[in-house]
C-alpha cells in the first residue's frame, strides 16, 4: 500500500529514487533553473531592441523615417495579447483539472491553450505580412525593424515550441504517460508557458506601448 | 494510440516500453561501441568529454604551432595573413569552447555525483544530449577547414569586422553555428547539474558541507546558465546580419558596433570564470589531500567562490578601455576590476594556508597543482595591471594581453587540469599514471610554459601588436619571439609526452595486474569511499554524511592532543561496489539523434535552406522518440548489468531486451497495453 501510495505521486520514472535535497523534483526544479536562463537571452534581445528601437530609416533617400510605432496596430496587436494571457487562464484550469484526476477536462483545457497560443502566433503572422508586404518594412529595412523581429520573432518561435509541448501532453493523455498520478509534468509545461506569457507583457509594453 | 482508463492507474511511462517510434530497440548493451554511443552513465559521457576535448586540444595545439612558426622570425611565411587571422582566430576558438570548457565538464559530469554521494546526474540523457551536440558543434566548427576557411575575426569577432563584407567566406558563419551547438550543450549541462546540485545531495550533506569542487562547479554552472544566452542573442543578431540581411551591424544605418562588443563580454568575462573556476576547485580538493589538512577557511573558499559568481558580472567593460566607452565608465570599471582580484586573492591565500604546516607530499597533482597556484598567481597580477586603465590603454592588443591569459588560462585552468588527470585516474580506470614520469613531464611542462609566454610580456611591453601575421627585423623582437617558439615547441613535447605516459601506465597497469584499491591518496571526498574504478551505479546503498570531509573522519580521529589517529582503513570502509537491486537509468539513442539533426539545420542555414528540413525532421522525431521513452526502460529489472555477476533474479527480462527480440520489430503501438505486466 505503501508502495503503491509512493509510486502514485511521484514520477514513476524516478520512484525509486531518494526524495530530493530541496523537495522539489528535478523536472520542476530544472525548469526554473532553465526559465532563469531565458531570462537573460531575452534580456539580450530586450536590450537591442531598446538600443535600436529609433534607428529607422527613411523610405525613400531624403525623406523623414516613420517610427516604429505609426505602423503598429495597437488594437489588433492588443487584441492577440489578451488572447496570449487568457491562455495562461486556462493553462491553469488544465493544470487544475489534472490535480482533480478530471482527464476529459484537462484534455480539453490543454487543447483550448494550445488552440489560444496558435490563435496568438496567427496573429504575429498576420501582423509580419502586413508590415513586410503592405507597408514595406522587412528584416533588411533598417537596425530597428531588424531588432523588432528578432525580439518578437524570438518570442513567437517560444509560444509556437510551448504549442509543440501542450500538444505533446495532449497526446500524452491518450497514451496514459500523463494522468492524475504525475500532474506534474503538465504543471511544468504550464510554467513555461506562463513564463512565455510573463515575457510578452514586457515585449508588449516596451516594444507596442510606449513610444 | 488507445486510452484505456486501466492505464490511468499507471505511473508515468510503465506503459511504452519496446521500441519508442519503432525505430530502435532499447539499447541494451553494456560493451562495445553502441553501448558508449547509448550511454547516459555521467561516468561515462564524463569520459568522453575528456576524450573529444584532448581530440580538440591536438587540433589547437597544432594552430598554436603554426602560429609560432610563422612568428618565430621576422618577415616568416609560414601562413599568409589571411591563414594566419583563421589559425588565432580557430585556436583561440577551440581551446576556449573545445577545450578547456569540456574539460571542465568531464570533471563536473564526473564527479558531481559521486562527491555528493548520488546515482546519477538529475537529467541523464539531457546529459548524453549535452555531450552529444558539444561534440556535433565542435565537428561543425572545424569542418570550416574543410569548406573554404575557418572564421577570422578573432574569438570575439567584433562587428563590423565580423559582417559578410569584411569578412565573405562562410568562416564566420560556421563559428557562428558550432557555437549555438555548444551553446545548447552548456546550457543543458548547466540545468542539469545545477539540479544535480541542489536537488541530489546525500542525507546530511548540506550545501555547506558539499566538497569545494562541486561548490564551484554549481558557481560555473550558474554563470553558464546567465552567460551562454547572453552570446545566444548576440550570435542571433549576428546570424541575422550575415544570413538573412538584417542590420544589426550596418554602421551605414545607424548600427552599433559596440552593442556586440558589450553582449560578447558580457558573456566574455563571466567565461573567463567559467574556465578557471572548475581548475580552482580541483586544487581545493588536490592540496588538502597531500597536505593532509582540511581546507583553509572552508566558508571563504565558497563564499569567494560566489563573489567572483557575482562580480564576474560587473566588470566585462574592462576588455573594451580602448573603445571609447567614456571617462565615468572606464572608472567603474577599472575599480571593479580590482574589487575582483580580492576573492581570487582570498583562494590564493587559503590554498598557502592549507599548505602551510601540512605534511606535504609532493606527488604528480600535488606538483601540477602548486604550478597552478603560482603560475595563476603571475597571471592575476598581470591582470591587475590591466584594471589600470591609463596603462592598459597602452597594453590593449599587445603580446602583454596574450601572456597575461595564457598564464590565466594555461597556467591556471590546464596545469589543474593535469593534475586532476593525475588525481582522478585511478578512481576512473582503476591505476595510477606514472608518478615518476609525470613529475618529469610537470618540469618540462612548466619551462616550456614560461619560456613561451614569459617573453610575451617583453614582448607586448615592446609594443609588438597581437593578431598581427609578422613583424619586421629591428624591432628587437626577434630574440623574445623565437624564444616563445621554442618554447612552445617544448610544451608540444610535453603533451606528446603526457599521451606516451597514459599509454605506458596504461600497459604497465593491465601487465602487473595491480589493484589501486579505493582510496590511493588517502584522500577526503566521498568519491573515494567506493571501489575504483568506479562501479556502473557508483553507491551500493546512499552515504549519509555527517560532517564535511566525511570520509576522512570516518578514517581518521583527533586524540585528545589534536593529532590524528587512523581508526579505519579506506578497504574496511568503502562500499564493496555490489549492484544489486539498483535500478539505473536506460540508454537511449535519442540524444545522438537529437545532436545530429541540429548540425544539419546550421549546414542548412549556411548553404540551403531546403537542408533545414531533414534537419528539423530528425531533431522532432528525436524529440517525439525521446518523450515516448521512459526514462528508466521498466523492461531492464532490478540488479545493475555488473561486469562480471549478471544479475540473478530478473535476468529473463533484461537479455531478452539485451538480444532485440526481432518478433516485436514493427508493433510500435501495439505492446501498450500487452506490455502491462505487473511486476
Amino acid at each position: 500500500m505503501s508502495d503503491a501510495a509512493v509510486a502514485g505521486v511521484t514520477h514513476a520514472d524516478h520512484a525509486d529514487h531518494p526524495p530530493t535535497s530541496t523537495g522539489l523534483s528535478n523536472e520542476k526544479l530544472g525548469m526554473w533553473v532553465f526559465l532563469g536562463s531565458e531570462c537573460l537571452l531575452f534580456g539580450g534581445l530586450i536590450s537591442t531592441f531598446l538600443l535600436y528601437r529609433s534607428k529607422v530609416l527613411p523610405d525613400i533617400p531624403g525623406g523623414t523615417a516613420k517610427p516604429l510605432h505609426e505602423t503598429f496596430n495597437i488594437a489588433f496587436t492588443s487584441a492577440s495579447s489578451f488572447v496570449l494571457l487568457m491562455s495562461s487562464l486556462t493553462m491553469v484550469l488544465a493544470v487544475s483539472a489534472l490535480a482533480q484526476r478530471n482527464i476529459r477536462g484537462t484534455r480539453i483545457w490543454l487543447a483550448v491553450t494550445a488552440l489560444l497560443g496558435m490563435m496568438f502566433i496567427s496573429g504575429q503572422v498576420y501582423e509580419f505580412y502586413e508590415f513586410v508586404n503592405v507597408n514595406g518594412y522587412g528584416l533588411t529595412h533598417s537596425p530597428a525593424w531588424s531588432a523588432f523581429y528578432a525580439l518578437t520573432g524570438f518570442h513567437g518561435a517560444h509560444v509556437t515550441i510551448g504549442i509543440v509541448m501542450l500538444v505533446t501532453c495532449l497526446a500524452l493523455t491518450f497514451s496514459g504517460r500523463v494522468n492524475g498520478d504525475n500532474p506534474e509534468t503538465v504543471e511544468i509545461v504550464g510554467l513555461y508557458w506562463h513564463f512565455v506569457d510573463v515575457v510578452w507583457i514586457v515585449v508588449f509594453t516596451l516594444v507596442y506601448l510606449i513610444k | 494510440m488507445s486510452s484505456t482508463d486501466a492505464q490511468l492507474a499507471l505511473g508515468s511511462g510503465s506503459g511504452t516500453a519496446g521500441k519508442p517510434l519503432g525505430v530502435f530497440a532499447r539499447a541494451g548493451q553494456t560493451t562495445g561501441w553502441r553501448s558508449w554511443v547509448t550511454t547516459v552513465d555521467h561516468k561515462r559521457v564524463g569520459i568522453m568529454y575528456g576524450a573529444a576535448a584532448l581530440f580538440f586540444f591536438v587540433i589547437g595545439g597544432i594552430e598554436a604551432m603554426l602560429i609560432r612558426l610563422q612568428l618565430a622570425q621576422p618577415n616568416g611565411n609560414v601562413l599568409s595573413a589571411d591563414q594566419y587571422n583563421q589559425m588565432f582566430t580557430m585556436h583561440g576558438t577551440t581551446m576556449i569552447f573545445l577545450v578547456v570548457m569540456p574539460i571542465g565538464a568531464s570533471f563536473m559530469n564526473y564527479l558531481i555525483p559521486l562527491q555528493i554521494g548520488a546515482r546519477d546526474v538529475a537529467f541523464p540523457r539531457l546529459n548524453a544530449l549535452s555531450f552529444w551536440v558539444f561534440l556535433t558543434g565542435g565537428i561543425m566548427l572545424n569542418s570550416s577547414w574543410l569548406l573554404g576557411g575557418g572564421a577570422d575575426g578573432g574569438w570575439f569577432n567584433y562587428a563590423p569586422n565580423n559582417g559578410v563584407m569584411f569578412s565573405p567566406t562562410h568562416g564566420i558563419d560556421f563559428w557562428n553555428m558550432g557555437l549555438f551547438l555548444t551553446g545548447i550543450a552548456s546550457l543543458v549541462g548547466a540545468v542539469n547539474l545545477i539540479t544535480t546540485c541542489l536537488n541530489m545531495r546525500a542525507p546530511g550533506m548540506t550545501l555547506m558541507k558539499m566538497p569545494v569542487f562541486t561548490w564551484m562547479s554549481l558557481v560555473t554552472q550558474f554563470m553558464l546558465l546567465f552567460a551562454i544566452p547572453v552570446l545566444t542573442a548576440a550570435q542571433v543578431l549576428l546570424a541575422f546580419d550575415r544570413l538573412f540581411g538584417a542590420r544589426f551591424f550596418d554602421v551605414a544605418a545607424g548600427g552599433d558596433p559596440l552593442l556586440w562588443q558589450h553582449l560578447f563580454w558580457i558573456f566574455g568575462h563571466p567565461e573567463v570564470y567559467i574556465m578557471i573556476l572548475p581548475a580552482f576547485g580541483i586544487v581545493s580538493e588536490i592540496i588538502p589531500t597531500f597536505a593532509r589538512k582540511p581546507i583553509f577557511g572552508y566558508p571563504f573558499m565558497v563564499f569567494s567562490g560566489i563573489a567572483i559568481g557575482f562580480m564576474g558580472w560587473g566588470v566585462w567593460a574592462h576588455h573594451m578601455f580602448a573603445s571609447g566607452i567614456g571617462p565615468i565608465s572606464v572608472a567603474a570599471f577599472s575599480v571593479s576590476t580590482m574589487f575582483i582580484a580580492v576573492p581570487t586573492g582570498v583562494k590564493i591565500l587559503n590554498w598557502l594556508a592549507t599548505m602551510w604546516g601540512g605534511k606535504l607530499r609532493f606527488t604528480a597533482p600535488m606538483m601540477y597543482s602548486v604550478g597552478l597556484v603560482t603560475m595563476f598567481t603571475i597571471g592575476g597580477l598581470s591582470g591587475v595591471t590591466h584594471a589600470v586603465s591609463p596603462a592598459d590603454t597602452q597594453q590593449t592588443d599587445t603580446y602583454y594581453i596574450v601572456a597575461h591569459f595564457h598564464y590565466v588560462l594555461f597556467g591556471g585552468a590546464l596545469f589543474g587540469f593535469v593534475g586532476a588527470w593525475y588525481y582522478w585516474w585511478p578512481k576512473a580506470f582503476g591505476y595510477k599514471l606514472s608518478e615518476l614520469h609525470g613529475k618529469i613531464n610537470f618540469w618540462i611542462l612548466l619551462i616550456g610554459f614560461n619560456l613561451t609566454f614569459g617573453p610575451m610580456h617583453i614582448l607586448g611591453l615592446e609594443g609588438m601588436p597581437r593578431r598581427t601575421y609578422t613583424y619586421y627585423d629591428g624591432y628587437n623582437f626577434n630574440l623574445w619571439n623565437m624564444v616563445a617558439t621554442v618554447g612552445a615547441a617544448i610544451i608540444g613535447v610535453s603533451f606528446l609526452y603526457f599521451f606516451w605516459i597514459i599509454w605506458k601506465s596504461r600497459k604497465d597497469a593491465l601487465a602487473a595486474k595491480v589493484d589501486v584499491g579505493p582510496d590511493p591518496w588517502d584522500a577526503r571526498g566521498l568519491e573515494w569511499s567506493i571501489q575504483s574504478p568506479v562501479p556502473t551505479h557508483n553507491f551500493d546503498y546512499t552515504p549519509t554524511v555527517k560532517v564535511f570531509d566525511d570520509f576522512w573522519y570516518r578514517k581518521y580521529q583527533e586524540d585528545e592532543n589534536g593529532t590524528l589517529q587512523p581508526v579505519a582503513t579506506a578497504e574496511e570502509i568503502a562500499q564493496p561496489g555490489n549492484g544489486e537491486g539498483v535500478h539505473l537509468p536506460s540508454p537511449s539513442y535519442w540524444p545522438l539523434v537529437m545532436a545530429i539533426g541540429l548540425p544539419i539545420i546550421g549546414y542548412g542555414l549556411i548553404y540551403t535552406k531546403l537542408l533545414v528540413i531533414p534537419g528539423l525532421l530528425i531533431a522532432v522525431a528525436a524529440f517525439v522518440g525521446w518523450v515516448n521513452e521512459p526514462s528508466t526502460d521498466p523492461e531492464a529489472g532490478h540488479g545493475e548489468p555488473h561486469d562480471d555477476e549478471p544479475s540473478p533474479e530478473p535476468a529473463g527480462t533484461a537479455a531478452e531486451d539485451a538480444t532485440e527480440p526481432e518478433t516485436e520489430a514493427d508493433s510500435a503501438e501495439a505492446p501498450v497495453t500487452e506490455e502491462v505486466v505487473a511486476p
